[in-house]
């Protein structure tokens, strides 16, 4: 990953009437970079990524593309962005390469470098075979492909995707997300998803958003060091006594759960070591040892039901779709 | 650019197989029409005109009632040419296609009514075999065809304007074809107000877009009458324009 800022989304709002899709959002994506957008539906996902793709206008706030303001020259930040929309935006009645040939001159490809680009992009997207069917004919994980295929037909630096892996069955998943992992290497990603384990599988930064608003925003890697700590799960046959446990080293909390379990909050590694050799030791018949992990999953229902939580009852904003 | 979007618009249009039954009845109708003026001149008129001094010739009283009845058949038929050309975009959610591409709204806006302009030289190019079928026989007055033709075209682009304009309202084609059905004849009803005995006003005439084609039919060639296509045509794109901007900032 480099230093360089290819989107950056300032204090951004979004209203519609009266209600409020986007509140005070702010972004960055630097180059080589896959950011995921993850909420729940109507949480004003797509209404981000249609205002970085240019296709609505913020009530509030600045949008720069790799340094070009979004706004004032539309035009000229729209080259560098690729975009698939929530639905792919297709031609039912024309052939894909028809279809992707218009789209890479609306892109402004050169003539000359077309047949290139369209071979290219076919390939990436396993599209060779239905060249010549016509879109209208192709099932929804073909189409859904024609879609991704569009958005890369002009090698942009920006590829911004609405829930790329929708329709498309577990092999297609895999291969899309092998493709956009790809794709982060050398430009940079967007996408939305709701679906969290593809956001551990192709993403190296997540932000969450809930009800409009940004509730997380870090990267993978520092997920597990910043919510809460680092615990084992343990099971004994014969259990010890809790303040039995505190003695061991490098114990810091003894909870008890459901089903005779226990959770051993600990700050160093060794504790499991520690645990399994007074077990022997001391004939606790130890027969459950698991790690305990913060998943995004978990991050995700406590940032989401804390809202809920802190607002009441909240009814699940209607999908902005204008 | 805005070549790009009409060719391929207008590909679209004749793979549907809509343009293609549009062009096969407007025809076949207008054909017939055209053989039953020709058989009436040559076996009931002609013989009453001839040597009649400044009488009317075939170019006033065959190809002239052709192309009234052009202009007339495609008040209902324009709209069904241009009812799809946002409408059915904005339900398939293709317009994002053209809407997140580097283009102007009036890039979009001017190829898409560039190619309805197209469709209408298509059509406007079959119908002229009608008066180059007569030149075998009898002479005519080009110039007249020349006026009467371009009247037509004007006609048929302010059409399509008013057309791109109403599609662009709805997200169902079918609302788009009744309302600008609606329309264009709302404009012919005013012509006939306008020019009914008792309630005659000049303005109602000069709004509607059929008194103006009329002359145009005549052989007039009038400036004003050719603005008043400009202006109605520009009018109702730079409507249409500013629609789809609106949207993108606003609701």
């Amino acid at each position: 990953m480099s230093d360089e800022v290819l989107v950056s989304a300032e204090r951004v709002f979004r209203f519609y009437g009266q209600y409020c899709a986007v509140e005070d959002l702010s972004l960055t994506l630097r180059r080589g970079e896959v950011l995921g957008m993850l909420g729940p539906n109507g949480a004003g996902k797509s209404s981000t990524l249609r205002m970085l793709s240019g296709n609505l206008a913020p009530t509030a706030g600045r949008i720069n593309i790799n340094g070009i303001d979004l706004l004032d020259h539309p035009k000229l930040a729209k080259t560098h962005v690729g975009y698939l929309p929530e639905r792919p935006p297709l031609y039912p009645d024309m052939s894909v390469d028809e279809y992707l040939r218009y789209c890479a001159r609306l892109h402004r490809v050169p003539r000359a470098r077309i047949a290139a680009a369209l071979n290219e992009v076919k390939t990436r997207c396993g599209l060779i075979d239905a060249g010549r069917r016509v879109i209208g004919n192709l099932s929804k994980g073909y189409q859904q492909r024609v879609g991704i295929a569009q958005a890369l037909i002009h090698s942009p630096l920006i590829v911004i995707l609405d829930e790329p892996t929708v329709a498309l069955d577990p092999i297609q998943i895999r291969e899309i997300r092998a493709l956009i992992r790809e794709l982060g290497r050398s430009h940079g990603v967007i996408l939305s998803t709701h679906i969290l384990p593809e956001v551990q599988a192709v993403c190296d930064r997540v932000q969450i958003i809930h009800a409009g608003r940004t509730v997380f925003n870090d990267t993978l890697t520092g997920l597990g060091e910043r919510h809460g700590s680092i615990g084992l799960i343990v099971a004994f046959r014969a259990p010890p006594a809790i303040a039995e446990l505190y003695q061991l080293p490098g114990v810091e909390g003894v909870e008890p759960l459901a089903g005779g379990r226990l959770r051993i909050v600990h700050r160093e590694a060794k504790v499991a070591e520690a645990i399994v050799k007074a077990s022997v030791d001391r004939g606790w018949g130890l027969y459950e040892l698991a790690p305990e992990r913060t998943t995004l999953e978990q991050i995700f229902m406590d940032l989401v039901h804390r809202e809920f939580d802190t607002d009441g009852v909240k009814t699940n904003p209607m999908r902005a779709s204008a | 650019m805005i070549l790009t979007i009409a060719g391929s618009e207008l590909r679209r249009m004749f793979y549907s197989p809509l343009a293609w039954a549009i062009l096969a009845v407007v025809l076949f109708i207008l054909g017939l029409i055209f053989l039953i003026l020709v058989d009436n001149y040559l076996n009931v008129l002609q013989p009453q005109l001839v040597g009649a001094p400044g009488a009317p010739g075939v170019t006033d009283i065959v190809l002239a009632p052709v192309l009234f009845w052009a202009g007339v058949m495609m008040l209902s038929v324009t709209p069904l040419l241009t009812m799809r050309t946002f409408s059915e975009e904005r339900s398939q959610g293709s317009l994002t296609l053209l809407t997140s591409a580097p283009l102007s709204i009036t890039e979009i806006v001017l190829g898409k009514y560039l190619a309805l302009l197209l469709f209408t030289l298509v059509l406007l190019g079959l119908l002229t075999l009608m008066p180059v079928s007569l030149v075998a026989g009898t002479t005519l007055d080009w110039g007249k065809i020349a006026a009467g033709f371009l009247g037509l075209f004007l006609l048929l682009a302010s059409f399509s304007a008013a057309g791109l304009f109403i599609s662009c309202q709805t997200r169902t084609p079918l609302i788009a074809a009744v309302a600008t059905f609606g329309l264009l004849l709302f404009l012919v009803v005013l012509y006939m107000s306008g020019s009914a005995q008792g309630t005659a006003s000049e303005l109602f005439i000069y709004l509607s877009h059929f008194g103006h084609f009329l002359s145009f039919l005549q052989g007039l060639f009038d400036s004003s009458d050719v603005v008043y296509y400009l202006l109605f045509s520009a009018a109702f794109l730079i409507l249409t324009i500013r629609q789809l901007d609106n949207e993108r900032l606003q609701r």
